[in-house]
């Protein structure tokens, strides 16, 4: 045993100076990109505290074994690990503020435990240092851009970080909230002052309640009816009534907008594989005999705003446990991820303040999302960037999760008598409606700031708490789950006591660190955590499965019988309500909606212009491939696994050189098994200026195309909305919201659809001075297919010089807010909107999908951004083939300008390469419908588009070779 | 004919357990995943098993390097039942994270290597020189090597995917570096699809002459960086749908010597 002081210790670690430091290297050339004076050269240095009744002697061991890398590394302990040597050398240290989750220290914790040493404190840190004259401004901007996010992280220029202690301890006080005679206006500055959301209407509702009881709320139930209450627990919007006015004036009234849309599209198309839809935290459809899958995408916008990596990481962790918590426990095998962001370009001066580069923004939201779901083991497999300068400042983040689960697994509810246990992360201050550490509760050598809002998550923590609980889902040792997420315990416990009642004793929940209220205990949302209701008889069991998997589980109370959620404090009540008033005491929502733009008929009328200023197709197909939202995705695909669990049949990227853009992915659940799900998403907001109801339409008819082009199956295909939309108390947002409902449930239904799970995010508007930005209205469909024999699976690549190729579906003369705008001189938005004929698209996916199953088709691939030019590219470099086509036959081109033929983004449309002695068999299938051969491919790599020009004339359009298209398309830094 | 066992060490963080199961399984083992914690309770476990699999994924998060702080937990907790199995003729495959846990722990390239300090490594796998996490696939070709993993395949070139930011293979110096080489201890080059010398991507992460996996000395102990279980069955090739679906995935051979090698054994 150690006799040594208790003493702090601070070990640097850095690369030996002989070997090439890339990461250094990379750091010095951040400042070129961001305009900065560059340093002559650049270091990284990690930096580990450790406290504790240490000798030096064992510090340098652990300094040497354990933090550093003998082959690579060197390490110093309380001294600089690099000379200066009389150089100029500026240092920026970075460590974390206080309470921000760092999942570096609980791993050296049990590394130092297996080596018997204990420390009273750990910390870490990094360090950057800067050969070359800097002056402190350069090194204040380059911590703020590249080195460090202020939300939760601080910056030391040219001094050692000071190492933060939480202390404290909160005393109990138990608080009450005089509600009954208060007046309106004192109503609502209670619910402003508690950042409790509740409106006035609701305020009234719960003074109501408690006159009837005779007494006022603990602050602790006002704050469980927040939460409970909350738009993003309830979807008060969505599901409130609404009273909508049309472009003419024409008035409908709304009880339940979403009930009556998309419910009801899900009811009227009755799907027979549907097995839990809208009540769990997934949507669960029928696999086979034994398994189904369970799909759900979150939002996860606003935090991804302020700290993208964190705030990204976050979603993706959330949605996991989502699935973790849908039925009793599915198994995630896949993630989507859809991002939105601001254009990539953007001048710094051009940003509105407090917000981040959107650069900044995509590659932490990148790394996050990498770091969550590579650690996790979970294959990210489908998604979408999508670049417009109003995400500046509000990001959106879509993180989806897919799982696998027994179908015999898939009903729950907690019985009275059950134990309520919390089951993985520590519960601490994280993300308490941005509640700030009070100075009184927390001394710290630097200032004490607000770090509760901001989270970073930690997946290995999960990804036990994942094992762990899918052994005690086979051995059956829980009767009921859900996941902790928005509103911490109030949420879980309530929601899943809803029909029961529960007694929770506070004090029993294990914290990160002492000083928390028992509402903070209560409403933390502090990551990582499920909440199981156990059989008293499992218990046991389920402890010793924890404690050999090394989970913390803990019971914090038990479900009742009841109705009541009884919450106390070290033996006090400090909450005592009905089941009944929490869950069914909310008052409606009323909104007015009101919708004055163009809609159906008036998409219809805008008119194409004509004589825009001529400009070579080739340049207009290089400048579409080249667009962010067109190019390229490589960059951040290869940085995710997405192939880890050995499901993966077709990836994100496929062709000749691995590098195509496929339209959807396709795995096996089952590994082993044939039988697979393809993956895909439709998002088009630039359609919603336009015609808010014929872009869900289309939204749905790309998420259906994606996955029908690669094999999915029509008529097993599910979906899921999720809507991010600017404020909808406004009435004209919540107008292009409820058109968005109703096209969307129109083109479920026609192509028989069902919804089996959605969510919604309604403030993306960020407001700066006077300015508001508001986001497109932002409507992400993601469709989950059964591929019947993923061994028919088609990728978009073509295959063959030889083989034809065919044009399916109609092309119009619909350049509205396409990517020919964009590109070219043209507003965004002139031009008609593309229309769907979704009785035609309908029979069209139908009689493909029974083509590709009869294997008649070689490659396919949808036609969406860029229209008929784009697809044709992309299918021609991802094949390393060349293509010829002649437009004289696209179904309803006779009339249409060049532009409109090569670039229109009419839906429902696809590229079809046919083996020459098949292509009859195509024509006879598709009789009836638009289908035309338009080309073939060759063996020289050129892309040649021609149009007869009068009799035996031709005029050539575009005439470019692969290679070139490619590099374009390859060519945009996105990562 | 008996049934292999195979002893698959999971921790927290390991994720390729799932998939290396069933490609040893599909090679005729039975798989028992066994939780590290357990393990080092009840080292005798071991002596039940011919084949220890160390899958792939981030244990502990690789929160202090790639595979650091287990190979530390099997340093302090395990290293004598560990060399045991190995001297009792035991099968050791490390793949992604277990290959950096291998070479963390000293097992790989080998005893001989490790000169009196248990600590001090003789290799490493350090950060790609491109400076981030790569899921790709790449061809390999098999060394010349006595291994009972890759008997009958030398020369032989494959394709496997990587996924990893930490794989670039470097040696305490040039000696060892030969000495492996020399030894007949690569298991694995990266090399470019025609079989020429590889360049980035080719060889992914930059690794010292194009390893991507060793042997100890012996050849029973096996560790490389890419994920020959990911390869197990026709339909996870990349190209698939141009190139046909193969009679046998690549990555099976690996799996099939080892049980074989075990049955007889």
């Amino acid at each position: 045993m150690s006799t040594a002081e208790t003493t702090l210790y601070r070990i640097e670690v850095g690369l030996r100076e002989d070997l090439p430091d890339p990461a250094g290297a990379g750091l010095a050339g951040e400042f070129k990109t961001l305009g900065l004076p560059a340093p002559e050269r650049a270091r990284t240095v990690r930096l580990y505290w450790l406290e504790g009744p240490f000798e030096r002697a064992q510090m340098e061991a652990v300094a040497r074994e354990l933090f550093s890398d003998p082959v690579t590394e060197r390490c110093a302990i309380d001294a600089p690990v690099y000379e200066t040597n009389g150089q100029s050398v500026r240092s920026v240290e970075v460590v974390r503020k206080p309470g921000v989750m760092d999942p570096v220290v609980g791993s050296i914790r049990k590394a130092l435990a297996d080596r018997g040493l204990h420390p009273t404190l750990i910390a870490t840190g990094r360090k950057a240092l800067f050969y070359g004259d800097l002056d402190h401004e350069t090194l204040r901007l380059a911590g703020r851009r590249i080195l460090a996010n202020e939300s939760i992280e601080e910056i030391h220029i040219d001094c050692a970080a000071p190492v933060h202690r939480i202390r404290g301890q909160a005393p109990f006080v138990l608080r009450m909230v005089p509600l009954r005679g208060k007046s309106d206006a004192e109503l609502e500055q209670i619910s402003k002052d508690g950042t409790l959301s509740l409106t006035l209407a609701e305020m009234k509702s719960i003074v109501a309640h408690y006159e009837l009881l005779g007494r006022d709320p603990t602050d602790v139930e006002l704050e469980t009816i927040a939460q409970t209450w909350s738009e993003h627990c309830r979807h008060k919007t969505l599901k409130g009534c609404v009273e909508f006015t049309g472009p003419g004036g024409q008035k409908k009234r709304y009880e339940n907008l979403l009930k009556e849309t998309i419910v009801h599209a899900t009811e009227t198309v009755n799907h027979p594989a549907c097995l839990s839809v809208f009540k769990d935290n997934a949507g669960v459809v029928a696999f086979d005999e034994q398994w189904a899958v369970t799909f759900k995408v979150e939002t996860h916008n606003h935090p991804s705003a302020i700290e993208p990596y964190g705030g990204a990481g976050t979603g993706i962790g959330g949605v996991i446990r989502d699935t973790l918590g849908t039925g009793l426990g599915a198994k995630p095998i896949a993630n989507t991820d859809v991002f939105c962001f601001g254009l990539p370009d953007t001048p710094f001066d051009a940003l509105p303040a407090g917000t981040l580069h959107p650069r900044r923004v995509m590659s932490g939201v990148v790394s996050g999302v990498r770091d969550y779901g590579n650690r996790m083991g979970i294959p990210t497999v489908n998604g979408a960037v999508h670049f417009d300068p109003r995400y500046v400042g509000n990001p959106l983040v879509y993180a989806g999760s897919v799982g696998l689960i027994p179908r015999n697994q898939i009903e729950k509810a907690a019985r009275p008598g059950d134990l309520i246990v919390a089951l993985g992360g520590r519960t601490g201050r994280d993300g308490i409606h941005g509640a700030t550490f009070s100075s009184v509760e927390l001394t710290s050598e630097s200032e004490a700031v607000n770090s509760g809002a901001v989270q970073i998550g930690n997946a290995i923590e999960e990804k036990k708490v994942l094992d762990v609980m899918l052994r005690a889902r086979d051995e059956g040792l829980y009767s009921c789950v859900t996941d902790c997420g928005a509103g911490g315990f109030s949420s879980a416990v309530g929601e899943m006591g809803e029909h029961t009642g529960a007694e929770v004793d506070l004090e029993t929940v294990p914290l990160k660190y002492a000083g928390l209220s028992y509402t903070e205990i209560w409403i933390s949302e502090a990551q990582e955590r499920m909440v199981l209701a156990v059989p008293p008889e499992h218990w046991a069991r389920l402890q010793a499965l924890c404690r050999e998997e090394d989970v913390e589980a803990t019971a914090i109370g038990r479900f009742a019988s009841d109705g009541q959620l009884k919450l106390r404090y070290r033996g006090i009540a400090v909450g005592e309500m009905a089941m009944s008033f929490l869950h069914g005491g909310l008052p409606k929502v009323e909104r007015k909606a009101v919708w004055n733009g163009p809609s159906d008929g008036g998409a219809a009328l805008r008119a194409e212009p004509s004589g825009a200023p001529p400009q070579a197709h080739a340049d207009v197909l290089k400048a579409i491939l080249a667009h962010p939202t067109v190019a390229s995705k490589h960059r951040v695909i290869r940085q995710y696994d997405h192939e880890v669990q050995g499901r993966t049949v077709l990836k994100p990227l496929v062709g000749a050189s691995d590098d195509g853009p496929g339209d959807a992915a396709v795995i096996t659940p089952v590994l082993g098994s044939t039988k697979g799900i393809a993956l895909s998403n439709g998002l088009c907001p630039q359609f919603t200026d336009l015609d808010p109801r014929e872009m869900a339409k289309l939204a749905v008819d790309e998420a259906l195309r994606n996955s029908v082009a690669v094999g999915g199956d029509p008529a097993h295909t599910f979906i899921l909305d999720n809507f991010s939309w600017g404020r909808t108390s406004r009435p004209e947002q919540l107008g292009s919201l409820v058109l968005t409902c109703e096209g969307a449930t129109e083109a479920a239904i026609a192509y028989g659809l069902p919804f089996i799970s959605g969510k919604d995010s309604l403030n993306n508007e960020y407001a700066f001075g006077e300015k508001t930005i508001a986001i497109p209205g932002t409507l992400l469909v993601s469709a989950l297919a059964i591929v019947p024999d993923v061994r028919e699976c088609v990728t978009m690549d073509l295959k063959r010089a030889g083989n034809l190729i065919f044009l399916v579906g109609e092309t119009g003369g619909e350049l509205g807010a396409s990517h020919y705008n964009l590109v070219t001189a043209r507003s965004p938005l002139d031009g008609a909107c593309p229309r769907v004929d979704l009785e035609r698209a309908k029979k069209t996916y139908f009689i493909l999908h029974a083509c590709i199953r009869e294997k008649l088709i070689a490659s396919c691939h949808d036609l969406s951004e860029g229209g008929l030019a784009v697809a044709a590219a992309e299918m021609a470099f991802a094949g390393g083939l060349g293509l010829l086509m002649g437009l004289e036959h696209v179904p309803g081109g006779a009339e249409l300008s060049d532009e409109q033929l090569l670039f229109s983004e009419s839906p429902s449309r696809f590229l079809v390469e046919v083996e020459r002695e098949k292509s009859e068999l195509i024509q006879n299938a598709f009789r009836g419908l638009p289908c035309a051969c338009i080309g073939s491919v060759d063996e020289s790599p050129i892309l040649a588009i021609s149009r007869p020009a009068g009799p035996d004339q031709v005029r050539t359009l575009v005439h470019a070779g692969i290679e070139e298209l490619k590099a374009a398309w390859l060519g945009t830094p996105n990562g | 004919m008996s049934q292999p066992s195979v002893l698959l060490l999971r921790t927290a963080g390991t994720n390729c357990d799932e998939e290396a199961a069933f490609a040893f399984t599909q090679a005729g083992a039975r798989v028992e995943p066994v939780h590290i914690r357990r393990l080092a309770e009840q080292p005798g476990l071991l002596d039940e098993h011919r084949i220890l699999a160390l899958p792939g994924g981030f244990s502990y998060g690789d929160d202090l390097g790639s595979g650091v702080v287990l190979a530390h937990e099997i340093r302090q907790r395990l290293s004598e039942p560990f060399s045991r199995f190995v001297e009792r003729g035991g099968l050791v495959l490390g793949i992604c994270n277990g290959f950096q846990v291998l070479v963390k722990t000293g097992l790989l390239p080998g005893a001989a290597y490790r000169a009196g300090d248990a600590s001090a490594w003789a290799a490493t796998l350090t950060y790609n020189d491109s400076q981030r996490f790569e899921d790709r696939w790449v061809w390999l070709e098999v060394g010349q090597s006595d291994s009972p993993f890759l008997i009958g395949q030398a020369g032989r070139r494959v394709t496997f995917p990587v996924a990893h930011g930490e794989g670039k293979f470097v040696t305490r110096d040039e000696d060892t570096l030969r000495r492996i080489v020399d030894g007949r201890q690569v298991a694995f080059r990266y090399v470019g699809a025609n079989g020429a010398p590889p360049a980035y991507p080719e060889n992914p992460n930059g690794s010292l002459a194009d390893i991507a996996g060793i042997t100890d000395e012996t050849g029973r102990v096996l560790g490389l960086m890419p994920h020959p279980e990911r390869y197990a069955l026709p339909w996870q090739h990349p190209r698939w749908t141009r190139e046909g679906l193969k009679e046998e995935a690549d990555g099976m051979f690996l799996f099939r010597n080892a049980v074989n090698y075990a049955r007889g054994a």
